[in-house]
């Protein structure tokens, strides 16, 4: 690890509780910049319960969240965060969709679409600026809602198991379609998942997490060199790691 | 496949209502049912011309009381909804007695509107806005608590306002389920104005049911419920048009 990069999100000892059962227990987590960083989890565990602390909608019982050095601990409005479901608006068109962020900030709608349009191509939707999403496969849906997710803010993005929904050759073209586009989209990432391969394949680090209630069971650094292709899944280093994990959980 | 199973859902309906028309027809023909008790369907139609220029002025009041409540209604419902979303007191507080108050049968309470308001439009006006009000604001308060929580999350997690969050995500939100509370109020506005006309009036589509009623012009009665029924299917046309035009992406939908 680099440590001359610097922190994007820090996360100190943070806890939850929901109804006297503890969710989140006194977990921290580091994210640097431009790194791609993996909450690995299983069902329930409370990934997305961290991800709400992170983002401000929730406030932990006990810890801190740090943004580039400065407490965000329960203020949102800092980092993009992508829900496990699109969420996309079904009654705006796509390009206003992606827009929404920019609005929410106060652009004018035809300002906003026209500093959107620009990144189509690199999300792979050129030429469905002006459908629905409900003319979109369900693939083009998670891009789209990605895309928006990065409109917000470009550098810190958080994504709760943004291909979970999706059928598995889809999803082994998502996860080869995002690891090309990482360098373009230059953002420092955090992603939930509880599949192993996909979170061995995109990430320069693992956290894996236990069964509820969430404690951090082992950091896990990947040192499979990127850019890396569809190939390194059958590989003797990415079997090793895979086999590790296993025997984790 | 879709487009004949559209097809089968028109013609089904319509060859059934034309076979009830012909067996009514048929029935009072051969004299089962005496003229006198159940006018036939021809009957009916040559009662129009007779109808004619005195049933327009009735037809109007009508329209105008059930257009004016339903109107109000709708202003009503809308403003109560959003202070209900808004205020979690008065949605604790209104509702169970707005639910309640459904169960007084407005049958009863109309002539006491009569005898408090007088016989002019007002108390129709006011039977109508009573009728209609309900099933708009359940339907709106019912599409206000679907809206998906964790897209209001998103957008609170994105910083947005109280009223960006109403306007981009509520508001259209609540729109279809509105739309469906919109099309049964509609029929019942037409319904409202009549039972407050029944009670007496100068005129509307009631009062000149009780007249023809009187006077034995069972004929005139039935030729009114058609007027009634054709109001009722145009309202209801209207507020389907209404729709396509509000909600564009709900048309394309039904498209592809
Ligand atoms: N607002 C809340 N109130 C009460 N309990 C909650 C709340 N939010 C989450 N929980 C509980 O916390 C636990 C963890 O939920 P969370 O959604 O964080 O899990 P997860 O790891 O994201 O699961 P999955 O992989 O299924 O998405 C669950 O048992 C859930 O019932
Ligand atoms: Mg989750």
């Amino acid at each position: 690890m680099n440590s001359c990069q610097k922190n994007k999100v820090l996360i100190k000892g943070v806890s939850k509780s929901f109804e006297n059962l503890l969710i989140v227990d006194d977990i921290s987590i580091e994210l640097r910049e431009k790194e791609f960083v993996t909450i690995l989890g299983p069902s329930g565990s409370g990934k997305s319960t961290l991800f709400n602390i992170i983002s401000g909608l929730i406030k932990p019982d006990s810890g801190k969240v740090y943004i580039e050095g400065e407490d965000f601990t329960g203020k949102t409005g800092r980092v993009s965060y992508m829900y496990q479901k699109d969420l996309l608006l079904s009654w705006k068109k796509i390009i206003d969709n992606v827009s929404m962020p920019l609005i929410i900030k106060g652009e004018r709608k035809e300002d906003a679409r026209e500093k959107v349009k620009k990144y189509f191509e690199i999300f792979g939707l050129e030429g469905f600026e002006y459908k629905y999403p409900h003319q979109l496969s369900g693939g083009m849906k998670q891009r789209a809602a990605l895309m928006r997710t990065y409109m917000f803010s470009k550098d810190i993005i958080l994504l709760d198991e943004p291909f979970g929904g999706l059928d598995a050759i889809t999803k082994s073209k998502m996860q080869s379609w995002l690891l090309d586009i990482l360098d373009r989209l230059e953002a420092s990432i955090l992603f939930i998942t509880h599949d192993i391969e996909e979170a061995i394949f995109l990430s320069d680090r693992i956290y894996i997490l236990s069964d509820r209630p969430a404690r951090i069971k082992e950091e896990i650094k990947i040192d499979i060199s990127k850019p890396r292709n569809s190939d390194v899944i059958t590989t003797n280093k990415f079997n090793n790691i895979k086999r590790h994990i296993l025997d984790l959980l | 496949m879709k487009r004949w199973e559209s097809i089968e859902d028109k013609v089904i309906p319509t060859v059934f209502f034309v076979v009830l028309i012909f067996l009514w027809e048929y029935i009072v023909q051969v004299g089962l049912i005496e003229r006198y008790i159940l006018p036939s369907p021809t009957d009916i139609i040559k009662a129009f011309p007779d109808m004619h220029p005195d049933i327009w002025k009735h037809v109007i009041t009508t329209v105008q009381e059930a257009a004016l409540g339903f109107g109000i209604a709708i202003l009503l419902s809308i403003i109560l909804a959003i202070l209900m979303d808004n205020v979690k007191i008065i949605k604790k507080a209104l509702y169970p007695i707005i639910v309640i108050s459904q169960t007084v049968p407005i049958i009863a309470l109309a002539p006491l509107f009569a005898a408090w308001f007088g016989f002019g439009k007002l108390p129709k006006i006011i039977v109508v806005v009573l009728v209609c009000f309900f099933p708009i604001l359940v339907s709106l308060i019912h599409g206000l608590e679907s809206v998906d929580k964790d897209l209001l999350n998103l957008l609170k997690s994105m910083g947005a306002s109280k009223f960006q969050i109403f306007k981009m995500v509520k508001f259209p939100a609540t729109l279809i389920s509105f739309f469906s509370g919109l099309r049964i109020a509609a029929t019942y506005s037409i319904m409202g104005a009549i039972i407050g006309e029944w009670l007496g009036g100068k005129s509307g589509l009631g009062v000149y049911m009780l007249r023809v009623k009187q006077s034995f012009a069972l004929d005139k009665f039935f030729g009114a419920i058609v007027i009634i029924v054709v109001l009722s299917i145009m309202l209801f046309k209207i507020i389907a048009t209404l729709q396509g035009m509000l909600m564009p992406w709900e048309k394309e939908q039904n498209k592809s």
